[in-house]
């Protein structure tokens, strides 16, 4: 595309959003708005897997909606190949939805149920025109191919509806692929997903990253899961990211007391404690 | 000592599109001891919450219980006339659903709905229920509880609302209590409070706990005992402490090789189990396990291996570990 590598394909630069307060309990500060971003900066480079990890609240999934280009910041901007939204044409614009695609935490929700496995696939192909009509089934199989589904006429033919979370989440994935993107943003991708399947879309994420340029940013609010497929890490907290760097890095010497927090309870919640069964299997309580 | 709770062989059925039944739960077994936390992992549709919900004769219609024994107390759940029934729920044992957005009732003040058992179970007068419920608010850790008692769902975060529905659940005093994927809403901060406030409770009243997840570490985390279910079937119980050290079911290996650590040394492809847990019901012939299943041999998709009992109380149902089958392969 003729931009050149130290460009980030997409990036914030000091976003500012608040939102009208809602809920809440009636004691709470006395204030109308909510800050959600609070001058947040983060750039997307291309073939990097970029975690953005934090608490419930702490701004992350709207930063991704003001990356995408479906929110505008209060103040500060977003940028697509260093441009900032405000400013791209109407052709800029239909490039960057083609370039820039999303895949929600919710297959159920995400995908049409009127539509058929191959509509669902082909879709993006029809919008973006990136291929003639009688062409958009066999691309559709391919893609399918490609995250591992069968890409057979009985299983294109099929409604979303009929899959389990795993080939839905799939489905969602070779959805976004289509149109040929250079940038994933993925919202809890596998946190609806049974541990048994969860493996099939995380090796599948990091093998089109083996492949080529493609950049995504895994928004996620588990350690466990940033540790495993990001190079690269963002920690947000209260609306500001407070931490960034290489994953190793962050792991071994967190330098903020949320990263520290986040990672605590990763580690707390995967390891059971040792001679702890002992103990309570001596207890009198325990049955046999 | 006799359990607080026991499932033996539970099958739960529902119409299917022809004129008959389909089994969607067949071969479940469980037992939680008096003051004992007892985990029920699985992944979806395996039966779960079904399995939770027959604990209080709360299958929803049309579905039904079609085989099997249920008790709770020492009592024939399936047998209870309604007033009984009523006492078991809410008052003998309480329940903690999925989702806290929906378990509460909008237009009822916090308090209310947490004081709710106690009134309707012990009788209590609403004067001394609305003290109860401020410090029912107070003992699973949420702040200002006189205040949140007055206030309504809508203003409160998703935590907050688990908790509020753990203090429903514990108002009438329980000897067990339910909690079904508690933690699945929240995140991982939240989780392992929540776990932590779980333990807590459970010490201090001597609560017997049945802990669903389909979060196996989770489950391992609070649990003293662990029945994993695969399709509809207890597939294996153990001691936490067996189950994490020496798995006998290949689900349950599979499961455990699946699970997602900090120490990752940088990014690495996870192993997999080939497919996916089968419909709820669309069981062939053989292990449930079998067309999944790295180890398995032709016997295993020939006939159903029986739940056996195996050393030290634990129980796994796979040919490599017992023999028996079950009488009907098909089910």
């Amino acid at each position: 595309m003729g931009v050149a590598d130290g460009v980030p394909i997409l990036a914030g630069r000091d976003v500012v959003r608040s939102y009208p307060a809602r809920g809440g309990v009636p004691w709470g500060r006395d204030r109308d708005l909510v800050l959600a971003l609070d001058g947040v900066s983060l750039e997307l480079r291309s073939g990097e897997i970029l975690g953005l990890v934090g608490r419930s609240g702490s701004g992350k999934s709207t930063l991704a909606r003001l990356l995408l280009g479906l929110e505008r910041p209060d103040r500060g901007e977003v940028t697509f190949d260093g441009r900032s939204l405000e400013s791209l044409t109407e052709p800029e614009r239909r490039r960057m939805r083609r370039d820039v695609q999303v895949v929600f935490q919710d297959p159920h929700a995400a995908l049409d149920p009127l539509q058929s496995v191959g509509g669902v696939v082909a879709e993006p192909l029809a919008v973006h025109g990136l291929c003639p009509r009688g062409e958009r089934r066999g691309r559709g199989k391919l893609l399918l191919g490609e995250v591992g589904l069968p890409g057979e006429d009985a299983f294109l033919d099929r409604s979303p509806r009929e899959l389990s979370g795993g080939e839905r989440q799939r489905v969602a994935l070779a959805r976004a692929l289509a149109s040929g993107p250079r940038a994933l943003i993925l919202d809890e991708p596998v946190s609806a997903l049974d541990a048994s399947v969860r493996g099939h879309v995380l090796n599948l994420l990091l093998g089109l990253q083996d492949r080529g340029r493609l950049a995504m940013l895994v928004i996620a609010h588990d350690m466990r899961l940033v540790a495993r497929v990001c190079s690269r890490v963002a920690v947000m907290a209260g609306g500001r990211v407070v931490e960034e760097g290489p994953t190793w890095n962050v792991l071994e010497s967190p330098a903020h007391e949320a990263t520290a927090e986040l990672l605590a309870a990763a580690r707390w919640l995967s390891e059971p404690p040792t001679g702890w069964a002992a103990r309570v299997l001596g207890e009198p309580s325990s049955v046999r | 000592m006799a359990p607080i709770a026991q499932v033996s062989n539970l099958a739960v059925a529902f119409p299917s599109e022809g004129n008959g039944w389909r089994r969607v739960v067949d071969g479940v077994f469980l037992t939680v001891g008096e003051g004992e936390v007892v985990g029920l992992v699985g992944e979806s549709g395996c039966g779960k919450t079904l399995t939770a919900l027959a604990l209080f004769r709360l299958i929803p219609e049309p579905g039904t219980i079609a085989a099997g024994t249920v008790t709770v107390g020492g009592e024939d759940v399936l047998a209870l006339d309604d007033r009984r029934l009523s006492s078991l729920r809410g008052g003998l044992a309480g329940l903690v659903f999925q989702e806290p957005a929906r378990a509460l009732n909008p237009v009822r003040s916090i308090g209310f709905q947490v004081s709710e058992a106690a009134r309707l179970h012990l009788g209590m007068p609403a004067g001394r229920a609305a003290s109860l419920a401020a410090d029912l608010l107070a003992e699973v850790g949420l702040e200002g509880p006189e205040r949140l008692a007055r206030a309504y769902p809508h203003q409160l975060s998703g935590g907050q609302r688990q908790r509020v529905l753990l203090a429903c659940a514990l108002a009438a005093g329980p000897r067990l209590l339910v909690a079904d994927e508690p933690t699945s809403a929240l995140d991982t901060v939240s989780q392992r409070h929540l776990v932590e406030l779980l333990e807590r409770l459970r010490a201090r009243r001597h609560l017997a706990v049945l802990f669903i997840s389909h979060d196996l570490a989770l489950v391992g985390r609070l649990a003293e005992r662990v029945t994993v279910l695969y399709a509809g079937e207890t597939v294996e119980i153990a001691t936490r402490r067996e189950l994490f050290e020496d798995p006998r079911h290949p689900y349950t290996r599979a499961l455990m090789q699946a699970q997602l650590r900090v120490e990752a040394e940088g990014p690495a492809r996870l192993p997999t189990v080939p497919g996916a847990v089968p419909r709820a019901g669309a069981w062939g012939r053989g292990c449930r396990f079998a067309p999944r299943c790295p180890l398995a041999f032709e016997r295993c998709h020939m006939a159903r291996p029986a739940l056996t009992e195996l050393e030290n109380g634990r129980q796994a149902r796979c040919f490599l570990v017992g023999d028996a089958e079950e009488p009907d392969g098909r089910s």
